[in-house]
């Protein structure tokens, strides 16, 4: 490989390398992507989470692959079959927490991406179609998440499912239709344990997959941003190389190994030490099967969802109907995709932004989290009047950020990036 | 870059002792059994205490016989003294209760593979130890853990009668409001309070290795996948030193 990206026309190296390149773009493909794919020298500790989202996709592509063989997406005998899976296939346990904890793994990663894009602008012009590939992705995940809940069919499974279906029944004249199509029954049962299997396996992961190809490929078209928010690849040396970029491969190929250990160091950790991490990523509830006529005590959502979880409890219902709740829900996830225009400010970067957006973004910061601790939270004490007034900081931060991030003050930007790890 | 890793550590340190804090406060503090799912001989002793008096109700229908015999260390001679006489090695452990049995006692006796992880290993101990004499329930007995248990006290032999402990709580008028707070020992059993505690902890730490039988191995196992990802941390990290330093 590193033989043919020598040569200057791969069309005329030899061997089995030349042989694929008259055919296909092997060597062009690497050189564009990989080894002569040029990204600034100075990504940070936040950097790491993007190829640490691949790798986690790709972990719960295999291990759902294996999961597959042996689960039986049938309400008769879908909790015996990850019994089974447990218990009676070699390795079993290991590949079902590694997905299980894979899922939980995917949100935080997934959440510490987009919370790097909002430190440094990342969405901002020429970047607004590769973060709008990103808020697909992220709607998707939360999709693929759901169902991927339902199907141990356990308790919790039964009843999350419940509860979110029942929501789409709040939108008027066709919400009542439009929940037994998605239930394919009366009731949450084996038809919609069959279509949540389908989509669940095939057709989700395989949009996502798509995404994230056109996401990287968006990315590989303008460039990678950086802790700077200034453009890398504008000074040359005399020979012509980048000053402030380097390839992606050897050096963010093997910066990023040294991420992904530390991720697997905690990872690991949670597999082999505390596979329910204290009832957050597999709820003490779904360890019994789907019983219709138990409700578990107190049904909360995994606690990836818990954030939107609580702003739906938030809205009150107003004019005879709960639709509100579902609207704000919904309008939560739809505003990330205008973020890119939302902000004004003449800078990309935290580091040269005034006070007000970085207040601003730790307000937001701790609203969020705020938000998925009250949505784990049966809807009682302090909790519903702290979700009401996250809610609010939650959109203010959105719908506020055309005039703050105008009336911020702003720090001179560097000509050249600054500091490398 | 220092001073940002502190900060989120510091903050995902928070939010850990935040959810703690908050999942503590949920349910009552229930006692710690001290159950140990390396112990081999608790487990053993456990294992035995469920076949003795468990298994006439409650199956195990996910737990193998051969599967108990290899993981607990149980010779073959004796896995035949736990097993029902017809049943084969690799066949689950069933009860022998009718399905008309939910008649007998307004539920069927659940299946008790996962009720350890359903609900903990120190429920299953608080509940064991938590049976008291109660008049008006249909079996005279009544569960400190689990009001209205549809259970009966089928250890009382072992350990002897509780009586319930109530304690005056006024309400906000100032009349009585009777409130049950424990239970106190009320006649002896075959068992002493300390042997019977020690089968309670087996009991429940048995049922805890049912719910997952792979859950020592998987922990043994954990300590050398850390040891080797520190291992080759420490080659990553060098490997991009080496690699970033002619990066200016």
């Amino acid at each position: 490989m590193a033989e043919a990206s020598e040569s200057a026309d791969p069309s005329k190296s030899g061997g089995l390398i030349g042989w694929i390149d008259q055919r296909f773009p092997l060597t062009k493909l690497w050189k564009e992507h990989v080894a002569e794919y040029y990204a600034p020298k100075n990504f940070n500790f936040w950097y790491y989470f993007g190829s640490l989202a691949l790798f986690v996709l790709v972990n719960q592509l295999i291990t759902g692959i294996f999961l597959t063989m042996n689960y039986k997406p049938s309400s008769a005998e879908a909790f015996s079959s990850v019994e089974y899976i447990m218990r009676d296939v070699d390795w079993g346990w290991l590949i079902r927490y590694l997905h299980s904890t894979g899922a939980s793994a995917f949100f935080i990663v997934v959440y510490l991406h987009m919370f790097r894009a909002l430190l440094y602008g990342s969405h901002r012009k020429p970047r607004e179609l590769l973060w709008i590939f990103g808020c697909l992705i992220f709607l998707l995940l939360m999709a693929e998440a759901f169902m991927g809940y339902v199907l141990p069919w356990g308790n919790m499974s039964f009843w999350g499912a419940q509860v979110i279906v029942s929501l789409f029944g709040s939108l008027p004249v066709i919400g009542g239709g439009l929940v037994e199509w998605i239930r394919g029954d009366y009731v949450i049962a084996d038809a919609t344990l069959n279509r949540f299997f389908a989509l669940h396996v095939a057709a989700l992961p395989l949009a996502l997959v798509f995404l994230v190809i056109a996401h990287v490929m968006a990315l590989h078209q303008v460039g990678s941003n950086n802790p700077d928010g200034i453009d890398a690849k504008k000074h040359k040396d005399a020979q012509g190389h980048y000053l402030d970029a380097i390839p992606f491969h050897p050096y963010y190929t093997v910066k990023d190994l040294v991420g992904l250990t530390g991720f697997l160091l905690i990872f690991c950790a949670v597999i082999f030490f505390a596979p329910t991490f204290g009832g957050l990523f597999l709820e003490a509830p779904n360890f019994e099967p789907a019983n219709p006529l138990q409700t578990p005590p107190h049904i909360a959502p995994v606690w990836y969802f818990t954030p939107f979880y609580a702003m739906l409890r938030a809205v009150p219902s107003f004019a005879g109907t709960q639709v509100w709740g579902v609207l704000v829900m919904g309008a939560a996830i739809v505003v990330l995709f205008f973020v890119p225009w939302l902000d004004r400010s003449p800078v990309l970067s935290i580091r040269y932004r005034g006070p007000l957006y970085k207040i601003a973004l730790a307000i937001f910061s701790v609203s969020f989290i705020v938000l998925g601790v009250c949505g784990l939270k049966p809807p009682a004490g302090i909790y519903p009047t702290l979700a009401k007034i996250c809610t609010g900081l939650y959109f203010a931060f959105f719908l506020l950020m055309p005039w703050y991030t105008k009336l911020d003050s702003v720090k001179p930007v560097p000509e050249r990036v600054t500091g490398h790890a | 870059m220092h001073k940002r890793l502190v900060l989120i550590a510091v903050s995902l340190i928070a939010m850990g002792a935040a959810a703690g804090v908050a999942s503590a406060q949920e349910g009552e503090a229930l006692p710690h059994s001290g159950a140990d799912i390396n112990d081999v001989e608790s487990l053993q002793r456990g294992a035995r205490n469920f076949m003795n008096y468990c298994s006439g109700c409650h199956s195990l229908k996910y737990v193998r016989y051969n599967r108990i015999a290899k993981d607990l260390e149980i010779p073959d001679a004796e896995l035949r003294n736990l097993m029902f006489t017809s049943d084969k090695p690799f066949d689950t452990i069933n009860s022998a209760m009718p399905a008309d049995a939910e008649g007998w006692f307004g539920k069927l006796p659940p299946d008790l593979s996962l009720m350890a992880r359903a609900r903990s290993v120190d429920y299953i101990y608080a509940f064991l130890k938590g049976f008291y004499v109660d008049k008006t329930r249909p079996w005279g007995t009544n569960n400190l853990i689990l009001p209205g248990a549809a259970m009966p006290d089928v250890l009382a032999d072992l350990q002897g009668l509780q009586k319930p402990v109530f304690k005056n709580e006024p309400d906000e008028h100032g009349s009585a409001n009777m409130v049950l707070v424990g239970v106190e020992s009320m006649t002896a059993g075959a068992l002493k309070p300390e042997e019977y505690d020690r089968f309670v902890r087996d009991t429940a730490n048995f049922l805890d290795y049912a719910g997952e039988p792979v859950k020592a191995k998987r922990q043994s196992l954990g300590i050398f996948v850390m040891l080797f990802l520190v291992v080759f941390f420490a080659f990553a990290y060098m490997l991009k030193k080496e690699y970033w330093k002619d990066v200016h």
